[in-house]
């Protein structure tokens, strides 16, 4: 039996993981800013089967609520896991108007939890446990689109690829996990949407990752052969299309 | 981020089809924000067979999801539900624990507020009543805002069965059954014919109890079939595998009259003449399509009709008659069943009456539409009804002779929803809101 830290925990896929963990027993702690919803995503977890739950305020852009995380966590049960969902992306357009949202969308999808994994990197050392950072293909390459998501993803990338080097040392494990398009409520009518994965089909490759210790998954698996395609156009190329 | 994308949606039967504008809020207070601005029908699985949750040029509300279990009381067996929230998830949640949802569809991927809107019936029928009856209280997100609906309410009768138009269950409380434990004691018989399939309907004493019938044969062995009755047990049996995929529509000869008449004898003939009684897990026997997640695409790209119709007990011949119209026609498939229903209704529009109710599909390339509309003279003849649920096919005027209430009931959807923004497909074609 293991402890789930999952932030970002109103997601989608946060959702699809907190049960499917829940199924097996574990404890789950879905963290967020919206309580009312993590506390009746606590309940359901408890009810399919999750050995303890309850919901816990995080806030990527406010690292003074870390520390109570921290105490929380430190008590809990067996091997500390925490899976990282949080993430924004305001549409390119605005931030061009407003370059100062740049700074959130960073500290959302990179430095919020970034900081909290780092506090809590100890215990999960302590008790092997295991962190699933979910980044994003976007972070594979700065796209016109999507560009500063898709940087704060790549310095989260990096951060996770650190942190496997160091949690590694002690028998504990770090995930990097890279979903492509997902059927949530980021890409519910956006155009140019294809080949969308459900929520729960993430959830199942995360797990898988988890069962098998791999390092870095796309999920579903093909992305990481589209985003090998995509890395591999040169720049000179790459900078005028649209893709 | 958009709120609405635009789908084409089809009912489970994929002949009926539309084009909306669909919302997928994944909170709560996105639903009511949603509910507010742009209120709409809401649509869950998309598990009904025809149009009841389609609205062709208009908008829907996907509830599914918000499908989170909310609480459970030990002490009263009550569980507070989100409204999308799927029959056989909470089963396989509930189940280990002793409970089941008291009354299932024939799908566990129905969600909770489909449930309701169509106030369904399950194999225990007879003895517990529809699902209706079974909610303790549901919050009613309507046009004009949130209500706390309880049994006794006069808008409960309006909502249950009354296939969402008073507006979206966001919540319900449901009083769950308890189990013995999380498997089925299954005992199954070869039925003969006609007569001995309704003898044995009569006498049973089981919690459920369903008939297969063999809706191609004729003649001595018209109304031949399987009799399967059950009751929870504790025990052991290996985990259902996981569920298979149709990965293409089929082709036109799969479900030809040949293919189905030589399945349903083979089927008839795997229960032994002197019956069994076997064990199984719980979704085996409620949900024993859901293992092949779309079935529906076994039919082709045209499609299929469900009709099912129940009529009162003293006109069991009507419905021999109706078995006898179908077997001749050689248009049924594999998928008949016959079963005995008690009174038990929650809604001024629920289908369920005392008498035997038949369900067929009838494969929409060979053209049944004569065989459907025989069908529905014949049920309102003899004082029975048409599910809406199944239907594609059936008349306006039938079907307002066939639900005494529709006018009352539509006097009070219209004080709910005035606008008529929860209108849909269904309501349209059958003109079920019309008042004179």
């Amino acid at each position: 039996m293991s402890t789930w830290l999952i932030l970002g925990g109103s997601s989608a896929m946060a959702r699809a993981l907190a049960r499917a963990v829940a199924a097996e027993g574990d404890a789950v702690f879905p963290a967020g800013r919206d309580k009312g919803d993590l506390e009746a995503l606590a309940t359901d977890c408890r009810l399919r089967g999750a050995s303890e739950a309850e919901a816990i305020r995080f806030d990527a852009r406010d690292a003074s609520g870390f520390a109570a995380i921290h105490e929380r966590m430190v008590k809990s049960h067996g091997p500390l896991n925490i899976a990282v969902f949080t993430g924004s992306m305001p549409p390119q357009d605005e931030i061009d108007a407003d370059p100062s949202l740049i700074t959130g969308v960073i500290q959302d999808s990179f430095t919020g939890p970034a900081e909290l994994i780092t506090l809590l990197a100890p215990h999960v050392e302590a008790t092997q446990g295991t962190v699933v950072g979910v980044g994003s293909v976007a972070g594979d390459r700065g796209r016109i689109g999507n560009y500063v998501y898709g940087s704060a993803k790549a310095g989260f990338h990096t951060y996770m690829s650190g942190l496997r080097n160091r949690l590694t040392r002690s028998g504990a494990h770090a995930i990097t996990v890279k979903p492509g398009f997902v059927d949530t409520a980021m890409t519910w009518g956006l155009e140019g949407m294809f080949l969308v994965a459900s929520p729960d089909a993430v959830a199942r490759d995360i797990l898988n990752a988890v069962k098998k210790r791999k390092d870095v998954i796309y999920t579903p698996f093909f992305w990481r052969y589209i985003m090998l395609i995509i890395r591999n156009i040169p720049e000179r190329i790459f900078k005028k299309l649209s893709v | 981020m958009p709120t609405h994308k635009e789908l084409e949606l089809t009912g489970w039967g994929r002949t009926l089809r539309a084009t909306s504008q669909v919302a997928r809020p994944e909170k709560r207070q996105a639903l009511m924000a949603l509910m507010a601005d742009r209120p709409a029908p809401a649509m869950g699985r998309l598990r009904s067979y025809g149009d009841t949750a389609l609205n062709n040029g208009g908008e829907a509300v996907d509830l599914t999801r918000l499908d989170r279990m909310l609480g459970f009381d030990e002490e009263t067996g009550v569980l507070r539900v989100e409204g999308g929230a799927r029959i056989g998830e909470i089963n396989a949640a509930m189940a280990p624990r002793g409970w089941l949802v008291p009354v299932m569809p024939g799908t566990g991927f129905a969600t909770v507020g489909g449930a309701i809107a169509m106030d369904v019936h399950g194999k225990n029928h007879h003895g517990a009543g529809s699902f209706g009856e079974h909610v303790d209280e549901m919050t009613l997100i309507t046009p004009g805002g949130v209500e706390d609906v309880i049994p006794g309410d006069p808008l409960f009768k309006v909502t249950a069965g009354g296939m969402g138009q008073t507006g979206v269950v966001a919540e319900a409380a449901i009083r769950m059954t308890q189990a013995k434990g999380d498997v089925m004691m299954v005992t199954e018989r070869r039925i003969a014919d006609w007569d001995e399939h309704l003898a044995l309907l009569d006498a049973s004493e089981a919690t459920y109890t369903v008939g297969w019938i063999d809706a191609t044969a004729e003649g001595a062995s018209l109304g031949r079939g399987i009799l399967e009755e059950a009751e929870t047990a504790g025990g052991l049996v290996p985990a259902a595998k996981r569920g298979k995929t149709v990965p293409f529509d089929a082709p036109a000869f799969a479900l030809a009259p040949t293919v189905v008449k030589l399945f349903n004898a083979a089927y008839w003939r795997r229960v032994p003449v002197s019956g069994r009684t076997v064990v199984k897990p719980i979704e085996d026997f409620f949900f024993p399509l859901d293992k092949i997640y779309d079935w529906n695409r076994l039919y082709g790209k045209s499609g299929f009709h469900q009709v099912q119709c129940v009529v009162p007990l003293a006109a069991a011949d009507t419905l021999k008659e109706i078995l006898e119209a179908i077997a001749r026609t050689g248009m049924a498939s594999p998928l008949a069943v016959l079963k005995r229903m008690g009174p038990g209704r929650a809604g001024m529009m629920s289908f369920p009456m005392e008498g035997y109710t038949l369900a067929v599909d009838l494969h929409a390339a060979h053209g049944p539409e004569r065989l459907a509309k025989r069908i529905e003279n014949m049920v309102l003849k003899a004082g029975g009804r048409l599910y809406l649920a199944k239907d594609s096919l059936a008349s306006a005027e039938s079907v307002q002779a066939m639900y005494p209430e529709r006018e009352a009931w539509a006097k009070a959807v219209a004080k709910v929803d005035p606008e008529g923004k929860l209108m849909t497909d269904l309501v349209r074609r059958l003109k079920l809101r019309e008042v004179a």
